[in-house]
């Protein structure tokens, strides 16, 4: 029973889960979704939101953010996100997994995504049933890889056995070891410690091929490399459960924008070359990239305002996820039905969530977005609690107007672009 | 006589940048002008009266955050022939906070109104982070293994005196590329200046995609060394040889080490040089290093003095309102 009126929300062009956008309503009672469609009609004692032919989309689901930066995810649209483990302390026990899992509530639902291994030291395998009874979605390798396979392949075994994705960073970490860049030209004239792109095929390789073994379900957080996506579409080809994100950063920009020593693209995995960064758009439009997310990693000066070697890396990518994806679509790579399975539908399937798309039955987590509105990406006035992004000045389009979390508003301001 | 790409104008145009964080960004003839500009001070070191206090009343600080001893010694000698005064902040490694405190580090030095402030850090891009939050002109001394462009001109500039011309000049630079910053400011150095440059080490040593510098890539050392008219040795870190990069350092001096059987594969009168200081018996042989005809690796610290005493005259003669530069 909730506490809030129903509502509905009128006057919009609904993304319906078929992938068709039709102009109409959609009506919400007690956190769910209950009308959709043309012939829907606000009731008396319904709270009532003209979208005014905006977009009326599913709230986006965010996989393996390391902050919980409420903000910025709701200037993004984002809703619902999955929490990487990477936490201090790690969320490697239950009970750090049901605070996490209870922190954002109730206008931002958290999913904690449990360690795969004690204190993420990749030896020891976590409590990661008892994890899951306390609320944690899938199991996280966290930053790091697993370079022990076989640690990697126990672990695989058992998320199989308990039905749990395992979601993994693909680098192997003995050849990235203290590199912050990627081999190539432009480590090179900076100096910068770096690493082969090699290095995300290798780990790819193994992990699949470990998956297979054990019959478990894997998705590797970002894959940024044209050899780290043959390996994806190949074991996709094969019928297997391999799934592949990735972060706007890696179809937006190449190595290239490290120069001049700009911490702010200080990333893990490095930026790639030119060629990998069409490799990845190419993906994205043919399917083998299942999921866009932000990494949302909020970094302040005392972490950024260093010698790029020894900054921390991460971007707040939260408030930049949906326009960048955007891009996309008014670049004609992909359409717009399959930029919000990319945002909401896929990450809510992989994480088991009732939410992601518009349709009776599911929770009522809804964005209403102008697809076209354009604005200028600054830093120094970010939602975020921190202002590292890559993508400092550059002109963007897409805003989210308002945003709903279980058929309630939780952002409707509209924001001067 | 100067070939035409040499020449510069007179004047603040001559080298109109703030600093020196690096050789990237600098023309030709703004390297020929440091050149030009170190040669009255190789003269005046020469002599008997060694100061002349052109810099007097100036303070410059030379703040090395990674041990030296001779980059050091030579900016602080630099300084103080030029009559400055010269002020040394040696911060062990391990007694400086990473973060913050470098840039807080930074502003403290500029509060003190130094005139001038050299760096050496261990981290690539840390020199041009301070240059970005001080007031006055930066000098990279080092900076992880990004640059350290001092090296490259006082280099260039005792390969200027012996040779003459750089164009068609074949210069082999062999060790570990990988790591090191006077390789790369060497690189673009000579390079700019027209001479050909070769790099020479086992791929582990090797950085990726170093022929887009516009070198030629070696891997073995005596085809690297045929008609080389200089021969460049760069110091092996011996924590290096652990096994990691090098099976061990007698299996390295094996394929790298500059023994005066090899030095015969190259130009008869090649030179032979090192930025010290040196492991004898690994990357270079005692007999090499000491050929009397040869080997320019004490001119090499000379010409150290001098290339630096430019390059604090030249930067800070918009500080001194010297007339054309203010």
């Amino acid at each position: 029973m909730s506490l809030h009126a129903p509502l509905t929300i009128t006057n919009g062009r609904l993304l319906l889960a078929d992938g068709r956008i039709e102009t109409g309503s959609i009506r919400c009672e007690a956190g769910f979704i209950t009308a959709i469609g043309a012939d829907v009609q606000a009731q008396d004692g319904d709270t009532v939101h003209d979208a005014r032919r905006s977009l009326i989309a599913p709230g986006l689901v965010d996989i393996g953010v390391f902050a919980i930066d409420k903000p910025a995810f709701h200037f993004g649209g984002v809703t619902r996100a999955a929490l990487m483990p990477d936490q201090n302390p790690p969320l490697d026990t239950p009970a750090r997994v049901r605070f996490a899992a209870q922190s954002g509530k109730p206008d931002f639902w958290v999913h904690p995504l449990a360690a795969a291994t004690q204190e993420l030291g990749g030896t020891a395998l976590a409590e990661i049933a008892m994890m899951r009874d306390a609320g944690a979605r899938a199991v996280c390798t966290g930053r790091r890889w697993v370079g022990d396979s076989g640690t990697m392949l126990r672990l695989l075994q058992y998320t199989g056995m308990l039905g749990m994705t395992v979601i993994t960073h693909a680098e192997d970490g003995g050849i990235v070891g203290n590199a912050v860049a990627t081999s190539g030209e432009m480590a090179t004239r900076l100096g910068l410690p770096s690493a082969p792109a090699q290095a995300e095929a290798l780990a790819i390789a193994r992990d699949i091929a470990l998956a297979e073994m054990a019959g478990a379900a894997i998705h590797f957080r970002n894959v940024t490399t044209a050899a780290g996506l043959d390996l994806v579409r190949g074991a996709k080809a094969r019928g297997l459960n391999v799934t592949a994100g990735v972060s706007p950063a890696y179809f937006m920009l190449s190595n290239l924008a490290i120069g001049a020593f700009r911490t702010f693209t200080h990333l893990s995995p490095a930026l790639r070359c030119e060629d990998d960064r069409q490799a990845v758009i190419a993906a994205v439009a043919d399917g083998t990239i299942d999921i866009v997310a932000s990494g949302h990693d909020p970094r302040g000066p005392e972490d950024k305002r260093l010698p790029f070697a020894d900054s921390a890396p991460g971007m707040a990518g939260a408030e930049t996820l949906l326009p960048l994806t955007l891009s996309l679509v008014r670049d004609g790579v992909i359409d717009m039905a399959r930029a919000f399975d990319l945002l909401a539908a896929n990450p809510a399937r992989l994480l088991g969530v009732n939410a992601g798309r518009l349709e009776v039955g599911a929770e009522a987590d809804i964005a209403v977005v102008d697809t076209e509105r354009p604005w200028i990406v600054n830093s120094d006035k970010m939602a975020a609690s921190a202002g590292n992004t890559p993508f400092d000045r550059q002109p963007v389009q897409g805003r989210v107007l308002a945003l709903f979390k279980g058929g309630v508003v939780v952002r409707t301001k509209k924001t001067a672009g | 006589m100067t070939p035409p790409e040499y020449t510069y104008p007179d004047g603040a145009l001559a080298f109109p940048h703030r600093g020196l964080v690096g050789i990237a960004g600098l023309a030709p003839h703004e390297i020929w002008f440091l050149l030009d500009e170190a040669e009255q001070w190789v003269e005046m070191n020469r002599g008997a009266q060694k100061r002349r206090e052109l810099l007097s009343g100036l303070t410059i600080i030379n703040a090395f955050f990674e041990n030296s001893t001779r980059t050091l010694l030579s900016f602080e000698i630099a300084g103080k022939r030029l009559g400055a005064d010269v002020v040394n902040m040696a911060v062990a490694n391990s007694s400086v906070k990473k973060g913050e405190t470098l840039i807080d580090t930074a502003m403290t030095l500029n509060a003190m109104r130094a005139d001038a402030i050299v760096i050496r850090h261990a981290s690539s891009g840390a020199v041009a982070l301070i240059a970005g939050k001080v007031d006055c002109p930066v000098l990279n001394a080092g900076d992880g293994q990004h640059e350290h462009p001092t090296q490259a001109l006082l280099d260039a500039l005792t390969i200027r005196q012996a040779k003459r011309a750089f164009n068609g000049l074949r210069v082999t630079i062999c060790g570990d590329i990988l790591h090191s910053r006077v390789a790369r400011s060497n690189i673009l150095c000579l390079a700019s200046l027209g001479a050909e440059v070769r790099v020479c080490a086992p791929p582990a040593l090797m950085p990726a995609d170093i022929e887009q510098m516009g070198v030629k890539v070696f891997h073995d050392f005596d085809a690297a060394l045929k008609g080389a008219d200089v021969v460049m040795m760069l110091r092996l870190q011996l924590e290096r040889m652990e096994g990691q990069f090098i099976p061990s350092p007698r299996e390295y001096r094996h394929l790298y080490g500059l023994t005066l059987e090899r030095l015969e594969k190259a130009e008869s009168n090649a030179l032979v040089m090192h930025p010290g200081p040196m492991n004898r018996g690994i990357e270079i042989d005692s007999n090499v290093a000491d050929l009397v005809e040869r080997s320019m690796i004490t001119t090499q610290v000379e010409m150290g003095v001098a290339i630096r005493m430019a390059c604090l005259d030249v930067l800070t003669r918009k500080g001194r309102k010297q007339e054309g530069w203010a």
